[in-house]
């Protein structure tokens, strides 16, 4: 059974969490007991229909509020496959959480209010969606029944997405648009009877047909070392694993490897999953691999094919980052950047240029970077970053940049 | 939607891939990690998790149980059974002890339950062997404000909680750096649902807890709800004790755990039973009912 993550982007109102709601409810995801509670706190609302936003406005703040102010996380299955949503707010200040929620996504979900139109926040999302390199895009035009369940609006909101669209497809990316109603139920888990015109798909039958070749499996070969199993008992007085996840690509038994950065060169002789020994394993994957010969190798390095004489070994690189942080991204300033579990002091050197997310534009001689924009940035380490660029192998191609004084994790950055 | 019986024994195994690679990142950020056992399922897949990401080696962190005093007898065994199975270390730390230090006061009423103050032994708890990580069994699918908990989730000096400081987690990157005096608490299994645990136990053949299967007791119902007959369970004079075939969906104390009636003897047809099943699994847990929002303000107070 597979794992379909969904990123879900709206603005304020335009009925996100009713759809999600929607979602659960047709899918029967949700228990006789929260229906109950759904039923009682609509009541005391004063509504006379089921308000299924409030199944995922969690926090007391924003049920104040009335709006989404954090990434929650929303499951649900089919016999097909699991699905989880990430859903994202759609505050204009959150385009911090939206990267956040995104960045695991196969789908990102784009909602727009049939009256509204497209938004400020549409060009937002397809941009962020751009930059994270989403291979698929559905844009549901919600609220129909507000505008008659009209095919001419319809098509209207499309026509003007088109040069938005222009600016933020990359190749291999797949973009859908279906009109819906979530209060209703059109669309969402079977076809709407509202609207004949409309020959595609239901929601969950688009998501549910989505094949999403693992394109990870057929990236260059990486895999990063978390940790070195040395059990030193009488029964495995020798043996030394490398656990890791394998970032991308295949690793098989016989492999011939080199290790980053050190290059030394081995031969693998096992790869294990607790007590089964495989022969190979794809990315994804959690194993523990075991080397013929006796090599140094520690925590966050990397572990790629011999015959891969191009694999990155970079102290000075550029790329996209999207800052995170109230404090603004300064350019001479030392962070912590975290390649994969690989942590390591960084400088920014410059800022090159700063994208404006909604007209796609870039403005040059830019200062700083501040919580929520998106720049070009070039950076030196003190260590060499094993790292792809994101569009080539982006299961390898991103890190976070941390304060080393407050902690926090203040940057996002996709290698160019 | 199809015959609910297609869902049964498919277990997603790249939660499974996902949950050791946290706890291999726990072993490797933190100096003193622990692993919270409360004897439960979630729990339990927890410990199998740890075993597998660190095999053959030992799991490098030990076990530590907040025993309230009024855990199923049948858990306390379970839980000294898993210990040295596993190899693993094994830390109790007795709430019964935070009550006589004056730490805490014991509850009193029809309701009264340890599950508020197991908080402050397991805050002294952390102190005591100064536990910079400490991994529970939560998941986001529980309840609503369990939905926005991060994998690593950031807590003070006071255990507490704050949304609102919560860092983001971006693709697999855990960041696990803290202050002196802060630790994190660690939901490896976060992005698992309850059946995705049920068909994980199934599909390992995982030992758990006699309870979790139908058994005959003695019970009181109260509240639509059926409660397990014990001495720490406050009784009116008019609800009298009668013995049924029941089963637990969630295993808490004995006086903030409800029973569900049932038959199920094997794990698929309580993986059935959970397909059909009418109320949520948390709906058993008397202590999240008092408000709607309860857990999110147990929460910050630094419960688990």
């Amino acid at each position: 059974m597979d794992i379909l993550r969904i990123a879900t982007a709206g603005s304020v109102d335009d009925g996100k969490s009713t759809l999600i709601g929607r979602l659960l409810y047709e899918t029967q995801s949700i228990t006789k007991d929260k229906i109950e509670a759904l039923e009682s706190a609509s009541k005391r609302k004063g509504l006379d229909f089921l308000d299924l936003s409030l199944l995922t406005d969690g926090l007391i703040a924003e049920r104040e509020q009335g709006i989404t102010i954090d990434v929650a996380h929303i499951y649900f299955s089919t016999p097909n496959r699991k699905y989880i949503i990430a859903d994202t707010p759609g505050h204009v200040e959150y385009t911090r959480n939206m990267v956040t929620g995104a960045s695991t996504a196969n789908v990102s979900l784009i909602l727009i209010d049939a009256r509204q139109g497209v938004v400020e926040q549409t060009a937002r999302h397809l941009s962020i969606a751009s930059l994270l390199r989403i291979p698929k895009v559905v844009v549901c035009i919600n609220k129909m029944d507000l505008v008659q369940y009209s095919e001419a609006r319809f098509n209207e909101i499309i026509e003007s997405l088109k040069p938005l669209i222009s600016n933020t497809q990359f190749e291999g990316q797949e973009i859908s648009y279906l009109p819906i109603s979530s209060l209703f139920g059109q669309n969402i888990t079977k076809k709407s009877d509202q609207m004949n015109w409309y020959t595609g798909e239901s929601l969950l039958n688009e998501l549910e047909a989505y094949e999403f070749a693992n394109q990870l499996s057929q990236a260059e070969s990486r895999f990063q070392v978390q940790w070195v199993i040395r059990p030193k008992t009488e029964e495995f007085h020798d043996y030394r694993g490398y656990a890791g996840k394998i970032a991308s690509g295949t690793f098989k038994v016989g492999d011939k490897i080199r290790v980053l950065p050190t290059g030394q060169e081995s031969t693998i002789s096992s790869i294990e999953k607790f007590q089964d020994k495989l022969e190979k394993a794809d990315a994804g994957e959690s194993v523990v691999i075991s080397l013929a010969t006796d090599v140094d190798i520690s925590r966050g390095n990397t572990l790629v094919l011999a015959n891969d004489l191009d694999a990155p070994q970079m102290k000075e690189f550029s790329a996209k980052i999207c800052w995170l942080d109230q404090q603004a991204l300064v350019p001479g300033k030392t962070y912590l950047l975290q390649h994969g579990v690989h942590l390591g002091k960084a400088k920014i050197s410059q800022i090159e240029s700063r994208l404006d997310v909604i007209n796609q534009t870039v403005e040059t001689d830019i200062q700083s970077l501040k919580l929520n924009e998106i720049g070009s940035i070039s950076l030196r380490t003190a260590q060499p970053v094993m790292a792809d660029a994101y569009e080539k192998n982006p299961a390898n191609g991103s890190f976070i940049l941390i304060d080393e004084f407050s902690n926090s994790t203040v940057g996002v950055g996709f290698l160019n | 939607m199809s015959n609910i019986n297609d869902k049964i024994g498919q277990f997603p195994r790249r939660l499974e891939d996902e949950s050791i690679y946290i706890m291999r990142e726990v072993a490797a950020q933190f100096e003193r990690p622990a692993l919270l056992f409360s004897g439960g399922k979630d729990s339990i897949t927890l410990v199998r998790l740890a075993q597998k990401a660190f095999y053959p080696g030992k799991i490098p962190f030990p076990l530590v149980h907040i025993d309230t005093g009024h855990n199923f007898p049948e858990t306390i065994e379970f839980r000294d059974w898993l210990a040295k199975e596993t190899g693993a270390d094994l830390i109790v730390r007795y709430v019964q002890d935070s009550i006589d230090q004056g730490k805490a006061k014991e509850e009193t009423g029809k309701y009264a339950s340890r599950n508020v103050l197991q908080t402050v032994t397991l805050l002294d708890t952390i102190e005591e062997f100064k536990f910079d990580a400490c991994i529970g069994g939560a998941r986001r699918d529980e309840e609503k404000a369990r939905a926005k908990e991060r994998i690593f989730s950031v807590r003070d000096d006071f255990g507490q909680w704050d949304a609102k400081r919560q860092r983001p987690e971006l693709f697999d990157m855990l960041n696990g750096r803290i202050a002196v005096g802060e630790n994190v608490r660690v939901f490896p299994i976060s992005n698992w649902t309850e059946l995705d645990v049920w068909n994980y136990i199934k599909e390992e053949k995982m030992e758990i807890p006699s309870i979790y299967f139908a058994h005959k007791r003695e019970v009181i119902e109260r509240d639509g709800m059926l409660w397990a007959d014990s001495e720490f369970l406050n009784k009116d004079a008019e609800e009298i004790p009668f013995e049924t075939t029941v089963r637990f969906r969630t295993v808490g104390d004995m006086t903030c755990t409800a029973a569900v009636s049932s038959e199920a003897a094997d794990l698929d047809t309580i993986i059935e039973e959970i397909l059909a099943a009418e109320i949520s699994e948390r709906g058993a847990r008397i202590d999240d009912k008092r408000s709607e929002a309860a857990m999110e303000k147990r929460k910050q107070q630094g419960y688990f």
